[in-house]
Order: structure tokens, then C-alpha cells, then sequence
């Protein structure tokens, strides 16, 4: 089989949402010795993008995008080490540190981001739910990312975004990262309160504002 | 009402079967001795660990078992009786008695005058308050709004301080915040000569996170409502297809799961602390990833789950009301009344809701002053209609006779204001020419003409100087706390 043949082949699979098949294909290209980087790009990222092309025309549901999401996320993962660094660094818009603050056990929108920030070409590292702020910190420090997410999506956890901003201030690092917060009750006024530096109402706003942020950073 | 009793059941509209109960019922207890729930809390994992649970300290899970739901369930009590300020009974939360009240917690008020959504302040909670008040409809307060000129740490307490020194009706609330509720407590104690626990003013909502899991606020307020003996509402809020099953049933069976390991927590504290059934699930709009509040899914599982804690012989609660317009508009008007309709026809006690769009996060006095219009129809419509003697007046036909009129007769002078529910001008009745000559006004034009008439005619009901004096040393003693921090 052809190169691009196995290509599209892995393309179709992610937009058919068979992780079965794109994972059989994957290997087959990674035992082949082809290039993982062609891998990505024109086989997984360009199905993804179809995927994010066909929930934009009505066609796909969210379902279809968190479940492509993950068929590209685990094959990276497979990918990942046969890369070398730089490649890695060319090839990444930014890398962005995202979480749900202290005492927040909600996942969901903030996993909705992190999967909006991946298929447009973020590095996205998620910490999970229920993230300590020194865990933030730490991470911060080990990372290096460009920009921070908090998601909280209780009106009684969100005082847990202005507490990570402040410790992000005290420790100096608040000069180093740009910091986006998003959840049900958190507000434009709100983040302008704590001293965030973006807000979003939704996952696809989210990617636009990430990308404004890193652009005035250049 | 009995425990474990389907002759509770006695809904006018019944979206479950007896054996529909029985399935859902053994699936949830399957769940919770098998998977079992996570509290975030190690005052709650200490607490079941020592009444004799399986308790995993590590994952921070509780199995509990068919025995322990069953007791729990028996000791809570069936029947609550909420008071106003002023101590008279206003609630009874039993049988199949139906109670409006505003939707809470709205971080946005639609502003009367532009139509344009803002942040609420304390002067807004004021006047909502006072127009709950005076609607004959809306049986209770809630701290309706988040006000957002208080520091964001206290708006709990804050938003109960202003609702308690301007109104009477009864409310349902909560905290956002450990120290928020006691706090919340002591100011409650101050209104009912420290009584809060005999005479309960208000209920306090208490949310698990879906799926299966209550974080450490929520688990230790919980907690703290039943030892101080508040009416606490458990509020499970899984939404279909993304915190739950997809399945309607699936997510009842979640929702379930999550209000019986509540009950359980409540009971082991402190039995038959007071405990409302309710909730507040949505299913999850698999298009734009929202959580649709006045889709039809969305009431039937809050008339489904209902009908299980009326099995369990509990008090019930929903969230009904609501819509997910961004403005008042014709679907704010049709999903809200679908939801009030459908809950009170299913009996559910407490419907917490009117006035809400916008998902649960806008708060609308125009729509508030309509839904309560609805609120009545609902109530008129549950009322049944009466067969008895004096009402199929049989006499009467035959005494007026072919051709003649009933308007003239005593029987309808008597009977009409119990038969006929009398709307207010929210609804239009007149005739084309009056209502050109009225200026032809729709329904929201009326409706904020009705909300500036109620604020004009109604003042605060204050209360009186010395309780006020001790709210208001409780409200500057936590910002103090605060301030020290």
C-alpha cells in the first residue's frame, strides 16, 4: 500500500470514528518506518479537522467530536516518542496547562476546551478536576505552557481562579503565562476582577481568544 | 405519606410505572453496594466509616447498602412545614401539594427598562424581593440573584440578609460556602428566636457533582443542615448524555443513586433530619453543548424522579419553569408554562423556577409577574374539577329552563370565584376595540407596567430594629473574617 493511500486510509477511519481501525493502521505506518510526523498531519490532524468541519455544517454532534478527539489523542500519545523535540516544538501552535480548580468536580466544558485547543493545534497538558493550586504551580514551573485554563463551574469554587492568579503573583510567575478562566457562572467582569487575561463563554471562543493572547505575546 | 408505598403515587399525570419504580429502585441501590458514591469530604467518609460502611479513604468512596437506604429512608421525615418570618405555617410539603418559587442563584438580571441582560445588585434583590411578595402565585422567596456589589465571598449570606429584612414569604436558598451556611443559621435564628430548627424559614439546596460524586462543600453543607435540623433539598443536577446515561431512564437511575446517598449522609448525622427529594437534571444539547432547562426531556425526568421520592414518601422538588430564551419571548412563555403545568400535575411540592431564562442564569421580573399567572392556572387546573350535588346543579337547569340565563342567579354569584380563576391583566380578555383603545399593548408590555405598579405600591416589610441590628453585626462580622484572612 501506498503512503498516501495508508494516509487516507487513517484520515477516513478517525472521521468514520473507528479507533479500532485508525489504531491497526497506525502501527502498520508506524512498523512501515513512515514518517510520524506525516502521520499526523495528513492522516490523524486531517481527519480531526474533518470532524471539526462536519460538526460545523449540522452533521456532527459533540459526541462525534470528543470521540475523535480521543482516537487522535491516544495515537499521538503512541507517536509522541518517536518524535524528536523539535519537530514536536515546530509543529505546535502553544502549549496550554488547563484545569478545574480546587473543590470543583466538574470536567466537562473544560474537557470540551482542551479537545477545541487540540484539534487546532494546541498542546494541551489537563490537569483534571479538583486541581490543587500548588499542583497549578508546580506544573507551571515543570511545564513552561504559554497559557493557563481554570474552569470552575460553581458559584461556590470560581474564588478558586482569583486564589491561583494570586498565588501566580506572589510566586512570580504571573509574568510568564497568560490566564483564561471559563465556567457557567464565571463572567467577562469577573475575570477582569481577578486579573485574568481572557474569558470565554464556549469552547470555540475559547480557541479564538487562546489564539489572540499568544499572537500579542509574539 | 408511608415509605416504600406506591399508594403515595397519586399524580394526575404518572410518566412511570409501579414496576418502572421497582426497576429503577433496585438499579440505584445495585449502583451504590456495588460502584458507590464519592465524598469529597473526610468529615463524611468519617462519618460512614464509623456507622459500620465499607469506606475506601483512598478513592474517597462509600458503598452503601440496601439496609442502610432503607432506613435512612424510613427515619426521614414525610411531611415538612416551612414558616414565613412572622412564624405562621406557609408550606406543607407533603401529599401532593404544588409551591412555586423564583429559579435562584441568577448571576444575570434582565434590565425592565432595556432589555438587556446586567449584573444584579443588592438594590435589584430588594425589589425582587418585594415583588414575590406581593404575587399570589408564588408561594415563596429565593435568593433569587447573586448580587454582585458585596464581595463575591459572602454573597450567600448576603443575599439571604437582603431577602430577610425586606420580605416574609418563606425561602429557599443556600450556601456557596462552608462558613456561609453558619452564618446563613445564626441569621435565621435571629428572625425565629433561635428556633430555626422547630420552625424552619427556609430550605437550603445542596448539589452532588454528576456523575456520582458530592464535593467537599456541598457534602459538609449537608452535613451541617442536618445537625443543625434545616430543611436540606438534595439537588442532583446529572444532565443526559454527558454527566449520565443518554437514556432518560438511565439518568433517573443516576439521579437516584446520587439523592439516596444524601438522604443516607443526612440520616447517620442526625435522624429524621428534614430532607426535600429534589433536583434540577438537564438533558445536554448534543449541537451547541448546552444544558437545555425547558426541554421536554428535561421536565419528563424531573416528573419521573419525582415519582420515586413520592414512593419513598419524601417531600419533592424540580427545578420547572424555566426557558433557555435569551429574552422573554414567546418560548420563554411556552416552555415555562409546559414545565409548571406538567410539575404541578405530577405533585411535585416545592417547583423552584419562574421567572428564570437563559439556562438557569437570568433572572426576569416581567417573566416572573407572567409565569406567576401561569402558576395560578396550574393551581386551578390540580384543583380538579368538583362533582358534587351543588355543582351539577340540576335544579337550577331545570329552574331557569330552555332559553333563559344564569348570570341573575344566586348559584352563579356564589359559585364562580371558586370555579373560575380570575387572571390579572397579564391575560388579555377584551374585546379588539378596548384593546385598540388601551393602547394595543402585548402581554411583556403589560407585564413590566405590572412589575413598576407592585414596586410603586409595595414597600419593604421591614423588620423589626433589634433583629435587624443582629443581622446586620452577623453580615459585618463575616466580612470582617474575611478581611483578616
Amino acid at each position: 500500500m501506498s503512503n498516501s493511500i495508508l494516509l487516507d486510509k487513517i484520515a477516513k477511519a478517525v472521521i468514520n470514528l473507528n479507533d479500532e481501525e485508525v489504531k491497526e493502521i497506525v502501527n502498520k505506518a508506524i512498523k512501515d518506518g513512515m514518517n510520524p510526523i506525516e502521520i499526523i498531519e495528513k492522516g490523524l490532524s486531517k481527519g480531526l479537522k474533518e470532524v471539526g468541519l462536519l460538526y460545523e455544517k449540522g452533521e456532527y454532534y459533540i459526541p462525534h467530536l470528543m470521540i475523535a478527539a480521543e482516537i487522535f489523542k491516544e495515537n499521538i500519545e503512541k507517536l509522541k516518542p518517536l518524535l524528536s523535540t523539535k519537530e514536536t516544538k515546530s509543529k505546535i501552535l502553544g502549549k496550554v496547562l488547563i484545569g478545574t480548580v480546587k473543590g470543583d468536580l466538574h470536567d466537562l466544558g473544560k474537557n470540551l476546551v482542551a479537545i477545541m485547543l487540540s484539534i487546532n493545534g494546541f498542546e494541551v497538558i489537563d490537569l483534571g478536576k479538583d486541581v490543587p493550586t500548588e499542583l497549578f504551580i508546580e506544573k507551571i514551573k515543570e511545564h513552561n505552557p504559554d497559557v493557563l485554563g481554570l474552569s470552575a463551574l460553581m458559584s461556590t469554587t470560581m474564588y478558586e481562579q482569583k486564589n491561583v492568579i494570586k498565588t501566580l503573583e506572589d510566586s512570580g510567575l504571573r509574568n510568564k503565562v497568560k490566564v483564561i478562566v471559563g465556567g457557567a457562572p464565571v463572567t467577562k467582569e469577573w475575570a477582569e476582577e481577578i486579573g485574568a487575561d481572557g474569558y470565554a463563554e464556549n469552547a470555540i471562543e475559547a480557541v479564538k481568544i487562546v489564539k489572540n493572547l499568544l499572537k500579542k505575546n509574539d | 405519606m408511608n415509605k416504600f408505598d406506591f399508594s403515595n403515587i397519586k399524580s394526575k399525570l404518572q410518566l412511570l410505572t409501579k414496576e418502572d419504580i421497582e426497576k429503577i429502585h433496585s438499579s440505584a441501590i445495585k449502583i451504590l453496594e456495588k460502584t458507590g458514591i464519592m465524598f469529597d469530604n473526610k468529615e463524611a467518609l468519617k462519618i460512614f466509616n464509623e456507622n459500620g460502611f465499607e469506606v475506601n479513604f483512598e478513592k474517597k468512596i462509600v458503598k452503601i447498602n440496601e439496609e442502610a437506604i432503607k432506613e435512612a429512608i424510613i427515619k426521614a421525615p414525610s411531611k415538612i412545614i416551612i414558616y414565613d418570618r412572622n412564624g405562621k405555617e406557609c408550606l406543607f410539603l407533603e401529599e401532593n401539594n404544588v409551591y412555586y418559587n423564583p429559579g435562584s442563584a441568577a448571576i444575570n438580571i434582565f434590565d425592565i427598562e432595556t432589555n438587556n441582560i446586567r449584573k444584579p445588585t443588592s438594590k435589584d434583590l430588594e425589589k425582587f424581593s418585594i415583588l414575590v411578595d406581593s404575587l399570589s402565585y408564588i408561594h415563596a422567596q429565593s435568593t433569587a440573584l447573586i448580587v454582585s456589589d458585596v464581595p463575591k465571598i459572602i454573597s450567600d449570606r448576603y443575599r439571604l440578609y437582603i431577602i430577610l429584612k425586606n420580605a416574609i414569604k418563606p425561602i429557599i436558598t443556600g450556601a456557596f460556602t462552608i462558613d456561609g451556611l453558619h452564618d446563613m443559621v445564626k441569621m435565621l435564628n435571629v428572625i425565629t428566636d433561635g428556633k430555626v430548627h422547630e420552625k424552619p424559614i427556609a430550605i437550603f439546596d445542596v448539589c452532588p457533582s454528576p456523575p456520582l460524586m458530592w464535593s467537599e462543600i456541598t457534602s459538609q453543607n449537608l452535613i451541617d443542615c442536618a445537625k443543625y435540623m434545616v430543611p436540606a433539598e438534595i439537588v442532583p443536577m446529572p444532565l443526559s448524555g454527558a454527566t449520565s446515561p443518554v437514556t432518560l431512564t438511565g439518568t433517573i437511575v443516576q439521579h437516584t443513586v446520587e439523592a439516596l446517598s444524601g438522604i443516607v449522609l443526612s440520616q447517620i448525622v442526625n435522624p429524621k433530619a428534614p430532607i426535600i427529594y429534589g433536583g434540577s437534571p438537564a438533558i445536554f444539547d448534543m449541537r451547541y453543548g448546552t444544558t437545555p432547562m425547558g426541554a421536554i426531556e428535561t421536565i419528563m425526568i424531573d416528573c419521573s424522579y419525582s415519582l420515586i421520592g413520592k414512593y419513598y414518601g419524601l417531600p419533592t422538588h424540580a427545578y420547572l419553569g424555566l426557558s433557555d430564551s435569551k429574552i422573554v419571548d414567546i418560548q420563554a412563555g411556552f416552555e415555562s408554562t409546559i414545565g409548571i403545568i406538567l410539575g404541578a400535575l405530577t405533585g411535585i411540592n416545592v417547583i423552584s423556577g419562574p421567572g428564570m431564562i437563559d439556562f438557569e442564569s437570568c433572572q426576569s421580573m416581567e417573566k416572573l409577574v407572567i409565569d406567576n399567572e401561569v402558576c395560578g392556572m396550574a393551581l386551578r387546573l390540580i384543583k380538579g374539577i368538583k362533582v358534587i350535588e351543588d355543582s351539577l346543579a340540576i335544579e337550577l337547569i331545570e329552574k331557569i329552563g330552555p332559553g333563559g340565563q344564569f348570570l341573575t342567579s344566586k348559584h352563579t354569584l356564589e359559585w364562580f370565584k371558586k370555579e373560575l380563576f380570575i387572571p390579572s391583566e397579564i391575560i388579555d380578555r377584551l374585546e379588539r376595540k378596548a384593546w385598540i383603545e388601551k393602547n394595543q399593548k402585548d402581554c411583556i408590555q403589560r407585564a413590566k407596567e405590572i412589575v413598576r405598579k407592585i414596586l410603586e405600591e409595595n414597600k419593604p416589610k421591614i423588620l423589626e430594629p433589634e433583629k435587624e441590628e443582629e443581622l446586620n453585626r452577623i453580615i459585618k462580622n463575616s466580612i470582617k473574617r474575611y478581611e483578616d484572612k
